[in-house]
């Protein structure tokens, strides 16, 4: 399936190949020739894959997005506050897909913590990567994930020591000037080692709308009784693609918990895929999409519960509106090893607008026989009993749906424990309902009382 | 304070409210009574403007207003409460922060500050103790798992908070125990004023005796077959209706 829409990136990879960081290293070279082959052979997935079936990437192949050649320097005090860039955190600034060390306040050196750019790893120590870096098996797919080890520019490496805990969340930023045709090729690697502990919050925003391209992937790997807890915040510009992958590997006891929330993009998608490769290991779910005007939004996770005594939880809510469209794929395969398992999922979604759209589809496979699996999935409107309830108390309509969509996303919101994060994101939260607050709509009960 | 004429309604196109003539006057307490499904709760969800119930004749003044043409919002600000038959669960929006909201766009209709929180959360508790409510309810996701009892004092509560001009309780008794049904009386009682008025629909006469109406009136397919004092109310619990169905087979 050679055709032109992809072509270019072959002609461009044998351009810059020898530039791209590690190049030095035959391995890291390998990986990226690796890729592009993959890459070369399938192009961008269509929707003959069932994958991809109701995601089209035909407008995104339409372009040629090309690297930003350097870094474009932005003026931290023209960041929006939004960014949470006043809230403590070990920071890392990245613009266009290449960090910005100017922007990076962060300079202590830690304890048992590595923390860097990637770009600076892979030219100073491959080695240390060579282990962790593209080893798992999902990034051998076609498709975005090649292209992502083919060309990946830049992006975190964090490595934590055993037993390190961090007190403050680690915070990587990734910036988008807003470009046309311009692409992000972001790649990070957590290695978390055994018994250690992180919060790690990886926002995507963007200065101006532009239809720019942000390929990231992440790989994690925790360590025995590690504990992450991860924050994938997108709000990326309204006419930008996004393509996302998450890459987890549980050893034993360690314990996962991710919160994926996606906002913005004009063409969103994000894989999730956990293994849980060891006994004990437990990852947590929790995600919310919010969709609006024309765009569309696809999250597909996957758990594997590979050994005995594993958990996993997963919670997912959407609300669509005018003439957007989401999709679910929540795939939960529990393999034959995998005794008493307890694998939960859920998948709610809330359609505002009679041409908003949502493919939900739960996935089961189960290959044990002594486990605790259960799964909901639901799709609905507005109650308008509630509605009539409330407006009968003299709130008016539009308010009255806000407090019902509201309510229909809170527990996720709730279920986010860095407060700043939280608080974040039910501004965004009302700024996409309302153009703004309704003040003392969030907040606990004494903020009301 | 309410004056209805030649009311007709219908839900999902079929007719339900075939005729009513009303008036209520400020300071007077008015009994709704008759069989299921002879149209109460349509009626009192007409007055509270609910879209499913739709008016296809005739006319509703309040204090002034036309009140079809208003919206349900604008109807509860200017003073209409409606205590539901079956109130409905909110999951996720705290009844405390409902409350609020209820009671703070009503005092902007009136051109009155937003209460403080300290003011709120007192008055909230004084009328909680009068409902005789547990207060941990009011910080629970509205009516979600609250008991049928419990939903009803909740009605209760919120009327109380609202003061409205003109309160339409739809069964609010049905179901409750001794105590409540003397809660909600009591709550009836204590707001009972010369500016404010009732409408009372129940089945049963016994909550008559603890709020004493002026009017009683007995819907009927549709239409009020009878008025009278609060003597029709005990004839009624002694007669049951059957005996009406001959003077509305007449009437027809
Ligand atoms: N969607 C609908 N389509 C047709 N008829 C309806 C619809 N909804 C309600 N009705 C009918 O309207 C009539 C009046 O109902 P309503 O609830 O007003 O009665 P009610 O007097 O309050 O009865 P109850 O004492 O049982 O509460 C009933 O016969 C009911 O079946
Ligand atoms: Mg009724």
């Amino acid at each position: 399936m050679m055709n032109p829409a992809h072509t270019v990136y072959g002609d461009e990879f044998r351009g810059m190949e020898k530039t791209l960081p590690g190049s030095h290293a035959p391995w890291v070279r390998a990986l990226r020739a690796q890729a592009m082959e993959t890459f070369m052979e399938q192009g961008f997935p269509d929707t003959r894959i069932e994958e991809w079936k109701y995601t089209d990437v035909r407008t995104l192949a339409r372009h040629h997005f090309t690297a930003s050649p350097g870094l474009t320097s932005i003026d931290e005090s023209a960041l929006p506050s939004r960014l949470l860039t006043g809230e403590p955190a070990h920071r890392l600034v990245f613009v266009d897909g290449h960090h910005a060390p100017e922007l990076t306040p962060f300079n202590t050196l830690l304890n048992g913590v590595t923390l860097t750019s990637l770009a600076f790893a892979l030219a100073n120590r491959p080695e240390e990567l060579e282990s962790c870096l593209g080893r798992n098996t999902d990034l051998e797919k076609p498709g975005f994930n090649a292209l992502n080890t083919a060309f990946m520019s830049d992006g975190a490496y964090i490595r934590l020591a055993p037993g390190v805990t961090l007190e403050q969340p680690v915070h990587l930023l990734f910036i988008a000037t807003g470009k046309t045709d311009t692409v992000a090729t972001v790649r990070n690697v957590i290695v978390a080692g055994p018994g250690s502990k992180a919060q790690i919050i990886e926002s995507y925003f963007s200065l101006n709308d532009a239809a720019y391209l942000t390929n990231t992937v992440t790989e994690l790997i925790a360590g025995d009784g590690a504990d992450i807890e991860h924050y994938k915040l997108e709000q990326e510009g309204e006419s930008a693609y996004h393509m996302a992958g998450m890459y987890v590997r549980q050893h034993r006891d360690s314990r996962y918990t991710s919160h994926n929330i996606a906002l913005g993009g004009r063409l969103v998608r994000n894989d999730l895929h956990v293994t849980l490769d060891e006994p004990g290991a437990d990852c947590t779910l929790n995600g919310l999409y919010l969709t609006r005007g024309r765009q569309h939004v696809d999250n597909h996770t996957r758990i594997d519960h590979c050994k005995p005594r594993a958990s996993s939880r997963e919670w997912y809510k959407g609300v669509m509106d005018d003439r957007s469209r989401a999709v679910f794929n929540g795939r939960v395969v529990v393999h034959k090893d995998a005794q008493q398992t307890d694998a939960r999922q859920s998948n709610h979604n809330l359609l505002l607008s009679n041409e908003a759209e949502v493919d939900a589809q739960p996935q089961l496979e189960i290959y044990a026989d002594d486990v605790k699996c259960s799964h909901g999935c639901t799709v609905g409107r507005l109650d308008e009993e509630a509605l009539f309830y409330l407006r009968s108390r003299a709130i008016d309509a539009a308010t009255a749906r806000i407090f019902l969509i509201h309510a229909f996303a809170t527990d996720v919101l709730q279920r986010i424990r860095i407060a700043p994060v939280r608080r974040h994101l039910e501004e965004q939260l009302m700024v996409r309902l309302h153009g703004g607050e309704i003040p003392g709509l969030y907040g606990n009960q004494e903020g009301v009382a | 304070m309410l004056s209805i004429r030649n009311l007709h309604a219908s839900v999902d196109g079929t007719p339900i409210l075939r005729g009513i003539d009303l008036e209520v006057k400020a300071g007077e307490v008015h009994a709704i009574m008759g069989p299921n499904g002879s149209g109460k709760s349509t009626f009192a969800n007409v007055l509270a403007g609910r879209e499913q119930c739709r008016v296809t004749q005739g006319e509703v003044h309040f204090q002034g207003h036309d009140l079809l043409a208003m919206s349900p919002e604008d109807r509860a600000r200017a003073g209409v409460f409606l205590a539901f038959q079956y109130p409905v669960e909110i999951p996720g929006v705290s009844n405390i922060y409902f409350l609020k909201a209820a009671l703070n766009a009503i005092r902007k209709y009136h051109g009155l500050e937003e209460l403080d929180a300290m003011d709120f959360i007192s008055r909230v508790k004084s009328k909680v103790e009068m409902v005789k409510m547990d207060e941990a309810l009011i910080y629970r996701a509205v009516n979600e798992g609250f008991s049928g009892g419990e939903k009803k004092r909740n009605e209760i509560l919120q009327m109380m908070v609202l003061e409205p001009a003109l309160a339409i309780l739809d069964e609010t008794d049905s179901g409750l125990d001794i105590d409540a049904l003397k809660t909600v009386a009591d709550g009836v009682n204590q707001l009972r004023s010369d500016d404010r008025a009732f409408i009372v629909v129940t089945h049963y006469q016994r909550l008559l005796n603890y709020i004493l109406p002026d009017h009683v009136h007995v819907l009927s397919n549709g239409r009020i077959v009878k008025s009278g004092g609060p003597e029709l109310a005990l004839e009624l619990e002694e007669r049951g209706y059957v005996w009406l169905n001959e003077l509305t087979a007449g009437a027809a």
